[in-house]
């Protein structure tokens, strides 16, 4: 038995029942590999299955189909309280009635320890998350960022082999929640531990995480390091979700090894991108992806891959300008850097001026269409 | 705009409201030192620490208790001491009881899907939509019914027959009580978020541990005013004691209710005053209990 | 065992629940169903209950007799029926006249400074806790002929020099109008209050801000909103109002008998538990009517279990 994962979900269904009556997958044939030491991040929109897949990590549910595996053990209906996990809550569950030395102290007493090695290691997984000197006030004491730490607290003192957060950020606000990242993210390099974290906020998962999987309706859509996520979206699902994305229809003319082309009917011609795919086939219809700060401005070039557009409105923003670009009514959104600094108004677009704009072809996408 | 203004008028009627529900009480309270023993008209307080007093136009020996002369005499009535006994002991029997049980069946429908869950929750209501003349006169035929065929079935005799009594009156009330208790409860399980029970398992902690060190603490502020309104249901309850007591369980309501329709002296006053007294001493001591527990949470 | 108890839910409710629901069972269901069978039954000669089939008990409650005056073998008597409406009739003006007390208190209560509001609160439970009974006997002094009331009336009277002869005002419909209207008041404060608490501040704020003044703001947002505490107060003072026999019995005396006098009567003096039974069987049905189309008609609201 291979103990080199830490988390393992093999083909793993949650059934629900909704109020209808109907039957709904809400985790739907989920496998996922998760290492161990690995900052493992599950992002979706709510109802997407990631936080169930957790808790049936945790052991709050039991999957309907399938099996969820901890250190290469088959968990079955191994209740909460005998996993080798724990769980950082939404809302962090501290509990109301105990001072904070005791909601840390919690754990450790239903394992058994003697009182004293209690309050050694209480006082060390305070003093890590900076709340010595908190111990005897009451949770509802605290600001919502302390609170937060305290919940960091009361499950790292179990030294856990995994530690779930389920979007433990959500209820901070945003600079705080900027700080805790990076807290979180060198906490988890400095214990070691493996943490499985999910977020709805795209961003979050990409600052923190060594691997992410991007899930939608109950199903894994993608599966990687934030750059390939990000930079190689598997499908018009992630390219959507994780950044922004143009989508231009087309037919595919070509394809051979890392180039395709396609001919797109709005631009009358024809663009090459990578297949993203590998079961495209010649005369599909497929999407072109490209990103809008991917999408390059020229001036006096012409000929084949390079295009025309009409400026329609642009917005100045600061570090960028977004412009967007009226192709025959279809609206294209380009980032620009702001590189050089000008007040000259001729520098700046024009509504209805003409523009000429190239795709690079190992940044545009060509995505089967679903 | 400021949310707390109100007219004159709501002032006014909201004053009126007060003076009419306390203007009895305050009556009630001061016949109880009415120096007449008919205690028809008020004829005057009794006089301080003298060794007779003029009552009715008759002298009558005093007690030694001054002003206080109904609440000794209260104090020397045996029956008024045993009828409060035994409403104390029924009222506390059939809290406890009803508390328990009406607390898990509050867990079991706010948490669990069951076969008769419909029909547990259903007859919670019944108690609330049907004149409690009709469950006391119901079950006083299911008693008269049951007891009368196990009398004949198991040849019971003399003291050993099966009759109305303590054991009637508490099993009653706690059947009127425990839907309320567990509505109570229930209101107060709707709030509570799961996530903290998954927490504790989460940290180690089994079901029942995690019940004892987690749920419980934290619904007992709603277990304890279920137990309040049961204790003061159970107190004032009438109609369903007035068809199940028997002899030697007569309550303090069914015994007032006895000497209204014969004479009244104003010891009646004066045990209504002790009554009153006591309920509002517990209760306030027990609110007082409560807010202080709550105090360093200030609870929502 | 315990692993098995433990993976399954529905068995653990089931238990959990059992206790209450076959003690309600036991204690109201099947005492109900008692009633129903023994309402059809007949009295025999020393006052116990023979169970057969007869619904004569019910024809004799809506007005069938065979005591007849003129000499005919049958005969429409109004005794029964009068009761049964006097006993509606005495619910519906209850309630009404509770909820037109209740209402400016519990507003006022809603309304004051949080600080105070659970005093005021207060104030109106502790009435309650006085007893029932005690309750009805305070204005049994109240309303007496050398009762509290007459004195202070004769005290005006005679400031005024008007000549004043005692009211008779106990053993009158209007004294036991007034002893169910004290004794179940709070029971309609208390919901009543609830709902109006619950109101969000923002929204009179929202109301005068689209120019509705203070009766406006009143009628089409704190009333409609208030709503369901009226129909839960409705629910706790008419259901009870309609059943109490000590009210009636004490300040009516023999002048206004209610329907549950007339079962009380049957089961303790006149002993006849058939025709008691039938008429409680009847009452039940009359409040359950009453509530099924009033809360059809306004909703069944949490507030209940507030009070």
């Amino acid at each position: 038995m291979s103990t080199e994962f830490a988390v393992e979900l093999r083909d793993v269904v949650k059934k629900f029942v909704t109020p209808e009556g109907h039957e709904l997958n809400a985790v739907d044939h989920v496998t996922m590999q998760i290492k161990n030491g690995e900052f493992f991040s599950m992002l979706g929109s709510s109802g997407c299955g990631k936080t169930t897949s957790l808790r049936m990590i945790a052991g709050f549910e039991w999957p309907s189909e399938g099996e969820v595996y901890i250190e290469g053990k088959a968990m079955g209906h191994t209740p909460p309280f005998q996993r080798k996990v724990n769980t950082v809550f939404q809302s962090y569950a501290l509990f109301q009635h105990m001072t904070i030395f005791q909601n840390v102290a919690f754990g450790l007493e239903m394992e058994g320890v003697k009182e004293d090695e209690i309050k050694k290691r209480v006082g060390r997984a305070l003093e890590m998350v900076q709340l010595s000197g908190m111990e005897r006030r009451k949770p509802r004491q605290l600001s919502g960022g302390q609170q937060q730490r305290v919940a960091l607290a009361r499950s790292l003192v179990k030294t856990p082999s995994v530690l779930l957060l389920d979007e433990p950020l959500g209820a901070l606000d945003l600079k705080l929640r900027k700080e805790m990242q990076l807290e979180l993210k060198s906490l988890q390099q400095q214990l070691g531990i493996t943490f499985i974290y999910v977020t709805h906020d795209q961003e979050e998962a990409l600052t923190m995480s060594d691997r992410i999987a991007v899930m939608s309706k109950g199903k894994v859509q993608q599966m990687g390091t934030p750059v390939e996520i990000y930079e190689r979206p598997a499908n018009k699902f992630v390219a959507d979700f994780i950044g922004e994305s143009n989508f231009l229809e087309g037919k595919l003319k070509s394809i051979s090894g890392n180039e395709a082309v396609v001919f797109v009917p709005i631009l009358n011609a024809e663009v090459t991108g990578m297949p993203m795919a590998k079961d495209l086939v010649n005369g599909s219809d497929v999407t072109v992806a490209i990103r809008p700060e991917k999408i390059r401005v020229v001036e006096n070039q012409s000929g084949a891959g390079v295009f025309k557009a009409k400026v329609g409105t642009s917005v100045y923003i600061g570090s960028d300008t977004h412009l967007y670009f009226d192709l025959n009514g279809t609206r294209l959104k380009v980032m620009e850097q702001n590189r050089i600094s000008s007040l000259d108004p001729s520098t700046f677009y024009v509504k209805d001026e003409e523009v000429l704009f190239t795709f690079p072809p190992e940044n545009t996408l060509i995505l089967k269409k679903d | 705009m400021n949310p707390h203004r109100r007219s004159p008028l709501v002032k006014i009627a909201a004053f009126l409201v007060y003076f009419f529900l306390y203007a009895p009480i305050v009556i009630l309270v001061l016949y109880s030192f009415n120096a007449s023993r008919v205690n028809v008209k008020f004829e005057g307080f009794i006089p301080n620490f003298s060794d007779t007093i003029e009552m009715d136009g008759s002298i009558v020996k005093a007690s030694p208790c001054g002003p206080f002369h109904w609440y000794c005499d209260l104090a020397k009535n045996d029956d008024v001491i045993d009828a409060a006994s035994n409403t104390l002991t029924i009222a506390l029997t059939s809290t406890i009881i009803a508390t328990i049980i009406g607390t898990m069946a509050a867990l079991a429908l706010q948490r669990y899907d069951f076969k008769i869950k419909p029909f547990s929750q259903l007859s919670l209501y019944i108690p609330i939509v049907i004149p409690e003349i009709v469950m006391g006169i119901g079950i006083l035929s299911l008693f008269s019914q049951l007891f009368g065929w196990l009398n004949s079935a198991l040849d019971l005799s003399g003291d050993a027959r099966l009759s109305l009594g303590m054991a009637t009156v508490t099993v009653s009330h706690i059947a009127f009580m425990v839907p309320f208790v567990t509505l109570v409860v229930q209101a107060r399980l709707q709030g509570f978020d799961k996530s903290f029970e998954e927490a504790a398992m989460d940290l180690g902690a089994n079901e029942w541990i995690t019940f004892r060190r987690v749920t419980f603490p934290m619904i007992l502020p709603g277990v304890l005013s279920g137990a309040l309104l049961a204790f003061t249901l159970s107190l004032d309850d009438f109609v369903i004691t007035f068809f199940t007591n028997g002899p030697g369980s007569t309550t303090l309501p069914i015994y007032v209710y006895g000497l209204l329709r014969r004479i009244v002296t104003p010891q009646v006053n004066a045990l209504s005053t002790v009554w009153i007294l006591i309920v509002f001493t517990a209760v306030v001591a027990l609110q007082w209990i409560q807010s202080r527990e709550q105090k360093p949470t200030a609870h929502s | 065992m315990l692993q098995r108890l433990r993976e399954n839910k529905s068995a653990q409710g089931t238990l959990l629940a059992l206790p209450t629901t076959v003690w309600l069972f036991i204690l109201l269901i099947i005492p109900l169903v008692l009633t129903l069978i023994v309402s059809f039954g007949k009295r025999s000669p020393d006052g116990d209950v023979i169970y057969t089939f007869t619904l004569d008990n019910y024809i004799r409650l809506f007005g069938y007799s065979t005591d007849c005056t003129n000499g005919q073998t049958s005969c429409f008597d109004p005794l029964y029926v009068n009761i049964l409406w006097r006993s509606l009739t005495l619910g519906f003006n209850t309630t009404v006249i509770v909820i037109l007390l209740a209402y400016p208190l519990a507003y006022f209560i809603a309304r004051a400074d949080p600080k105070r509001r659970n005093l005021f609160l207060f104030m109106v439970l502790i009435p309650l806790w006085t007893n029932f009974v005690i309750r009805v006997y305070a204005w049994m002094m109240l309303l007496r002929k050398e009762g509290a009331i007459n004195i202070v009336i004769g005290w005006i009277a005679n400031l005024l020099h008007i000549p004043f002869t005692p009211l008779e005002m106990l053993y009158t419909p209007g004294a036991v109008l007034v002893g169910m209207v004290y004794e179940f008041l709070p029971f309609m404060i208390l919901p009543i209050y609830t709902s109006l608490e619950k109101i969000d501040g923002s929204l009179y704020e929202a109301a005068a801000d689209l120019g509705a003044n203070a009766f406006k703001t009143f009628l089409r947002v704190t009333l409609p909103l208030s709503m369901p505490g009226v129909v839960a107060g409705t629910i706790l003072v008419f259901i009870p109002v309609m059943g109490t026999f000590v009210v009636s019995d004490l300040l009516g005396g023999k002048q206004v008998i209610l329907v549950g006098n007339l079962i009380q009567r049957q089961f303790l003096d006149a002993r006849d538990p058939t025709f008691g039974s039938a008429a409680s069987l009847v009452l039940m049905v009359m409040t359950l009517i009453v509530t099924y189309f009033y809360t059809r008609k306004f909703g069944f609201g949490d507030e209940i279990v507030a009070a």
